[in-house]
């Protein structure tokens, strides 16, 4: 059995999905950003799956992919440190009652 | 461009600005604004004199001292400007109303920034009266109505916020028919193929032409789109409504100039763009405003009868008489049409009159309740007595500006029903001059009620007694207006035949005048 | 004729208005007054002066080689001018009744404004509150009358209509302090603003056909061609006289135009001469000062409905049916007047009904005279009651004014037996009395005969009808009469403050005004006024037969009074017991002022002003503040989409990624 693109791209996509609904659903902003990295990695998945297949003699994929992998350590970080922050002033982190600042 | 006289209309007001921006102290602004107005009204008068002596020297073309400049080319927007009677009897009300205005709020606060706003809205005014342009018109019109908003909601009293809204907001709903109809106007200007033009005379110059005029069919959406956009300002009913809340909270110099000039604004916007450019239309789609300004007439009186508040009594009072205005205007008779514009100065300088005088009864006893008021007669002889003068010009006593006004109105509007009824054209025109006829009784009703409430029989509250009769500056502002109002009462066939050199234009040809 | 005097005669009183009502404040009374007084007195001389030249002088434009009086425009300037023809002039026009008039207007406000220099002030001698601005008033009042008799043309017979409506106005709420003098006056404006709307649509309707607004014009084509007619000046006649003769006239329903115009004038004329239904203000009037009801509302002002149907009667004569509704309108009021002033207790309300009822005798007369009866006698009997009835009732008034002065009471309840107080008052008021009630050699006879002479010549049914009111007449005005200066003797404090005779700028006037009343019917009046101008010497055609008549009804009717007031009776209140219904109802007037208390007040003001402020506020600016509502609304309504909550965007973009997704899927299909 070979292995093809579509063996890689379907997990991907399944993950994307599933980083798109729990994005979608979950209240928790921890769980949000969780689901955010998911949706991430998927297209990270992505990225290296059709360098490698599509452009085997070139880089630029695996290139783009270590640098999403940078961006999204360093954009965690962050938004942790936001979260936590939230978290001291407001004593949660339930999206739908964080609503102070909307109008 | 500073040869031409007009442009003065607008520069000295734009001077006055920087003056009063410049200005430290109060007596400073009110220097400004009293030397100012005084050289409008100086500007104003040569104006008139250098107009008759040309009309005299035998010149025919339909407006003098005209002019033009290129502002924006691609769309043939011009400054363009040109005065004929009416305008020049338009803008020696304007100047003398804001005289007026000046001395009425002589103890504003924040004097600064309400000289301001008045004298922007003046620009806005003048402006209006002196140009010929389309586009530039509704610029100077817009330039009138915004600092009215800032005026009533800063300087107002009552439900301010409200009546400040509700009038900028209504005045802008008319102001949206108006753009479209004038954008519409200038995209059919030149139906032959030439230039396109927001000129009024080039325009009014085709008007009696049925190849070149606006298309007919044009006219016909056109026309009700200018003449509401106009009249919503004209306080026509249905759309008068602003006008009572807004009086009623707006300061007096701003009252006085609203009334006095703005809602003149829209009967001659009425006059010059919607039956000037299209008498087709006027002629044939008349009727529809004909009924609505008849029913202002009486509406306005009637429900006049019933307020309490002085300048909700005025108000309404003024929404009669304006309606008055374009009734007369809708006659498409010279007669009356002259009656209208004499109308429109009357009314003018007597609802200014009568704001101012509010105003000053209401800095005193802070109520406008003519049931809380009472025997001021007693107690403010003066102000009392120029009351029952602007009373008695208002009902239309003969040695008065309102007498001429409407007589002339009814003359001209009768001759115009007889001529429809006796051609088979319906009684339409000849019923609603009845019925407007009727008004004069109404209005004597409402007035003499104030009057008698408000200045005679016995002191109702005895913490009136102490109040003070007119200092010399409200004495200055009603004393210039009795003047006006006067004179115009006396001497109407001088008024008379100014506006009525002006309906010598083939245009009216079409309207059979 | 020079032109300087008849201008004075217009522009001294304007001047002493202007010059009183601007710097009276600062002025003495007593200058204020003097200055009025003089300013009229010269106006008087002025009157004279022309009313003399134009009737004696016999100057070939006043008179023609056949002795036809002709009608004189002295000036004529143009005011306002509405179209080529419509033009509304300031002039001058002299003629028989406007000469006439300026005698009588001069006259009663001289003697007016010389009362009112002892009676506006008290017994004390100090003057009323007010007192230089009365005077100005009363000049703004003598200004607007004889700018209006002298008009040349209708539209002017307007504006001065209007002005003496404004000054009566004034002076009225002259107490302005009194809440009753205010209503007073705005009744009184009101009700005569409402006749001056059917004036005014008929000077329009009228002028629309005929083109001018010019009295000449109107009448001498209204009379051209007819039979008998010499002198009348014919100008433009003939392009009028077809509009109404030669081409009918159109019809509305039901008359001519030329009918329905002059119907809507005589409206006019009921308002100001207070004839039935719009009588109603007249009597709320007396609440003026007692000088002024003289002058206004008895003697000038009044009789100007009068004077209008006057000066447009050839045009009247034209239509039958207008003048026949002047009867109608005319003889009902004169009897309705004459019954309620049978049972007023307020001596000027009396004497106020008693005016409506005398005015009402003149539109009578104008009603009933025909060219062929008696060459219009009617016309002339008219114009020489008014002139008799100016001066008497004048006189009445005044005399009334000085009882007022010396009681400080307008009820003759608080009256009675001061014949022997006041016989200055007394004997002028009993000249009065007899004047009006018809008695030779008196004024009021021979003016009053000649009245009920058109009226035989007319119909039984008017001479009789007219005949009992003249007996109503004497018999209300003796009662009267015998209430204030007999019945019983007056309860009143002796000495100092007994009631007393009034100082002599009082006395001279009620004097001068009863010698008149004495003399002035034997002033050969056909032969300065008749309607078209030839002379008419009505002793040659006198009536010997109505004379004796109406002196027997005039003597009966005093006889009645006599026997019940003279002396303090019974039969009075037998009377009144008798007929209780017919002596309520006279008594409160018939009811009319319920019924226009209910008409403004209930219809007018509870049906429709009410219901429309309320349809403004809440409908037509509901449906303004209803827009904004609705634009609000639809702003809070889409807020939420808003939410601020990005999981809600994602579900949006999602969608819509979906939703195009979808479409374009479709679409490639």
């Amino acid at each position: 059995m070979e292995i093809t693109a579509i063996y890689y791209l379907v997990p991907a996509l399944i993950m994307f999905c599933c980083g798109v609904y729990g994005f979608i659903t979950r209240k928790n902003m921890i769980a949000m950003l969780i689901s955010l990295e998911l949706m991430l990695n998927a297209v990270d998945i992505n990225f290296a799956v059709f360098n490698r297949f599509l452009w085997p003699g070139q880089l630029e994929g695996m290139f783009f992919t270590l640098f999403a992998i940078a961006i999204a350590a360093a954009e965690t970080a962050l938004a942790i440190a936001i979260i936590i922050n939230i978290f001291r002033a407001a004593k949660n982190i339930d999206v739908r009652s964080l609503n102070e600042m909307k109008f | 461009m500073f040869a031409n006289i007009l442009i003065y209309f607008v520069v000295i007001p734009l001077l006055m600005l920087a003056g009063i921006a410049l200005c430290r102290n109060v007596r400073q602004i009110r220097a400004v604004a009293v030397t100012g107005s005084l050289a409008l009204i100086a500007l104003s008068v040569v104006v008139l004199l250098q107009y008759l002596d040309l009309r005299a020297a035998g010149e025919t073309a339909p407006m003098l001292f005209t002019d033009s400049w290129t502002w924006f080319e691609p769309l043939h927007i011009n400054l363009a400007v040109g005065v004929d009677g009416i305008s020049i009897a338009m803008l020696l009300l304007s100047s003398i109303i804001v005289f007026a205005g000046s001395f009425a709020s002589w103890k504003i606060d924040q004097p600064k920034e309400f000289f301001l706003w008045l004298i922007l809205l003046s620009v806005g005014v003048f402006g209006f009266f002196i140009t010929v342009d389309l586009f530039t018109m509704f610029m100077f019109y817009e330039v009138a109505l915004i600092p009215m908003y800032l005026l009533i909601g800063v300087w107002g009293s009552g439900r301010k916020n409200y009546s400040a809204m509700k009038l900028t907001l209504m005045l802008m709903g008319g102001s949206a028919f108006l753009m479209l109809g004038l954008i519409g106007i200038y995209y059919h200007s030149n139906p032959a193929g030439g230039q396109l033009t927001w000129n009024i005379l080039e325009i009014a110059s085709r008007a009696a032409d049925a190849e070149q005029c606006i298309p007919q069919g044009w006219q016909m959406v056109l026309f009700p789109l200018t003449f509401v956009g106009f009249g919503v300002l004209g306080a026509m009913f249905p759309f008068h409504t602003w006008s009572p809340d807004g009086h009623a909270s707006a300061p007096t110099a701003v009252s006085m100039l609203h009334a006095g000039v703005l809602m003149k604004l829209g009967g001659y916007g009425c006059f010059r763009v919607a039956i000037y450019l299209m008498p087709y239309a006027a002629q044939e789609l008349s009727y529809i405003f004909l009924i609505l300004t008849g029913i202002s007439v009486v509406y306005g009186a009637f429900c006049a009868c019933v307020k309490t508040d002085l300048k909700y009594i005025n108000a309404y009072s003024s929404v009669s008489h304006c309606g008055l205005v374009l009734f007369a205007i809708l006659m498409l008779n010279t007669t009356a049409m002259t009656g209208a514009i004499m109308q429109m100065l009357s009314h003018g300088l007597m609802t200014a009159l009568f704001f101012a005088l509010i105003g000053m009864i209401y800095g005193r006893t802070h109520t406008r309740e003519i049931t809380k008021m009472g025997g001021l007669m007693q107690i403010m002889p003066y102000l009392s007595v120029c009351y029952v003068i602007a009373g008695m010009a208002s009902l239309g006593l003969p040695g008065l500006s309102g007498f001429v006004a409407e007589m002339t109105i009814f003359v001209g509007s009768f001759q115009a029903g007889m001529a429809d009824y006796l051609g088979g054209e319906g009684s339409l025109r000849l019923v609603f001059t009845i019925i407007a006829c009727c008004s004069i009784v109404i209005t004597a009703v409402y007035i003499l009620r104030v009057v008698g409430k408000l200045l005679f029989g016995p002191v109702q509250d005895d913490h009136h007694r102490t109040l003070t009769d007119a200092t010399w500056w409200e004495r200055l502002s009603t004393v210039t207006l009795i003047l006006c109002v006067a004179a115009i009462g006396c001497f109407p066939n001088f008024f008379n035949n100014l506006i009525n050199t002006t309906f010598s234009p083939a245009i009216f040809a079409v309207l059979g005048m | 004729m020079d032109v300087t005097v008849p201008i004075l005669i217009l522009a001294i009183p304007l001047f002493m208005f202007l010059l009183l009502g601007l710097t009276g404040m600062k002025m003495s009374h007593k200058l204020a007054g003097t200055l009025g007084t003089l300013g009229m007195g010269t106006v008087l001389v002025l009157a004279y002066v022309t009313a003399f030249t134009y009737f004696f002088g016999g100057a070939p434009e006043f008179i023609d080689a056949a002795g036809n009086r002709l009608q004189y425009l002295v000036f004529d300037q143009t005011w306002l001018a509405f179209t080529q023809n419509l033009v509304i002039k300031i002039g001058f026009l002299l003629d028989p009744i406007s000469a006439m008039m300026l005698v009588v207007i001069t006259t009663i406000s001289f003697m007016v404004h010389l009362y009112s220099l002892g009676y506006m002030r008290d017994h004390h001698g100090v003057y009323e509150h007010g007192f230089q601005r009365f005077y100005a008033f009363l000049s703004l009042f003598s200004f607007s009358m004889l700018g209006l008799v002298v008009a040349p043309n209708i539209f002017q017979m307007y504006i001065f209509w209007e002005l003496v409506g404004a000054s009566s106005y004034l002076l009225i709420g002259f107490y302005y302090r009194k809440p009753s003098a205010v209503s007073a006056s705005k009744k009184a404006f009101i009700v005569t603003r409402f006749a001056d709307l059917g004036f005014l649509i008929g000077i329009l309707v009228l002028s629309y056909y005929t083109g001018t607004f010019n009295f000449t014009d109107f009448t001498s084509s209204a009379v051209a061609g007819m039979e008998g007619v010499t002198q009348v000046n014919i100008h433009t006649a003939e392009g009028i006289l077809n509009i109404f003769q030669s081409s009918p006239a159109p019809m509305f329903m039901g008359a001519s135009v030329l009918t329905w115009a002059l119907v809507l004038i005589f409206m006019g004329g009921m308002g100001k001469s207070a004839m039935l239904p719009l009588h109603i203000w007249l009597p709320d009037a007396m609440e003026g000062p007692t000088p002024v009801s003289a002058l206004i509302h008895a003697a000038t002002m009044v009789v100007a409905g009068v004077y209008l149907v006057a000066r447009l009667f050839p045009l009247y004569l034209m239509e039958e049916s207008a003048l026949m509704i002047i009867t109608v309108v005319g003889a009902l009021t004169a009897l309705y007047a004459a019954m309620v002033a049978c049972t007023q207790v307020d001596i000027k309300r009396v004497l106020a009904f008693s005016t409506i009822s005398q005015i009402a005798f003149m539109m009578v007369s104008l009603g009933v005279a025909r060219m062929d009866i008696h060459h219009g006698l009617g016309y002339m009997a008219s114009m020489f009651h008014l002139f008799t009835h100016a001066m008497f009732k004048a006189l009445l008034f005044l005399g009334a004014g000085a009882l007022i002065h010396a009681i400080g009471s307008n009820d003759y309840t608080d009256m009675h037996g001061l014949r022997k107080y006041m016989p200055i008052t007394h004997i002028t008021f009993l000249i009065g009395c007899l004047a009006i009630a018809g008695i030779i050699p008196f004024s009021g006879f021979f003016s009053k005969d000649e009245i009920l002479s058109s009226c035989l010549g007319n119909s039984t049914i008017a001479y009789v009808w007219m005949s009992a009111v003249a007996g109503l007449t004497a018999f209300y005005m003796f009662r009267l009469y015998y209430l204030i200066f007999w019945w019983k003797e007056h309860k009143v404090h002796e000495g100092h403050h007994a009631p007393h005779d009034q100082p002599w700028v009082m006395s001279l006037p009620l004097i001068i005004l009863a010698v008149i009343s004495c003399v002035a019917g034997f002033i050969p009046f056909g032969n300065l006024v008749s309607w078209n101008g030839v002379p008419y010497d009505f002793m040659a055609h006198f009536n010997w037969s109505v004379a004796a008549v109406s002196l027997v009804v005039a003597i009966a009717g005093i006889a009645l009074a006599t026997v019940m007031y003279r002396k303090e009776n019974e039969l009075p209140a037998k009377f009144k017991n008798a007929v209780p219904a017919l002596w309520r109802w006279c008594h409160h007037r018939f009811y009319w002022d319920e019924l226009y208390m209910f008409i403004t007040h209930r219809i007018i003001f509870g049906c429709i002003c009410r219901p429309l402020a309320w349809f403004d506020r809440h409908i037509i600016d509901g449906t303004m503040d209803s827009f904004a509502t609705i634009t609000n609304k639809a702003s809070d309504a889409i807020k939420p989409l808003q939410s601020g909550q990005v999981q809600m965007y994602v579900w949006y973009y999602l969608i819509g990624a979906l939703a195009l997704g979808g479409i374009t899927y479709i679409c490639l299909l």
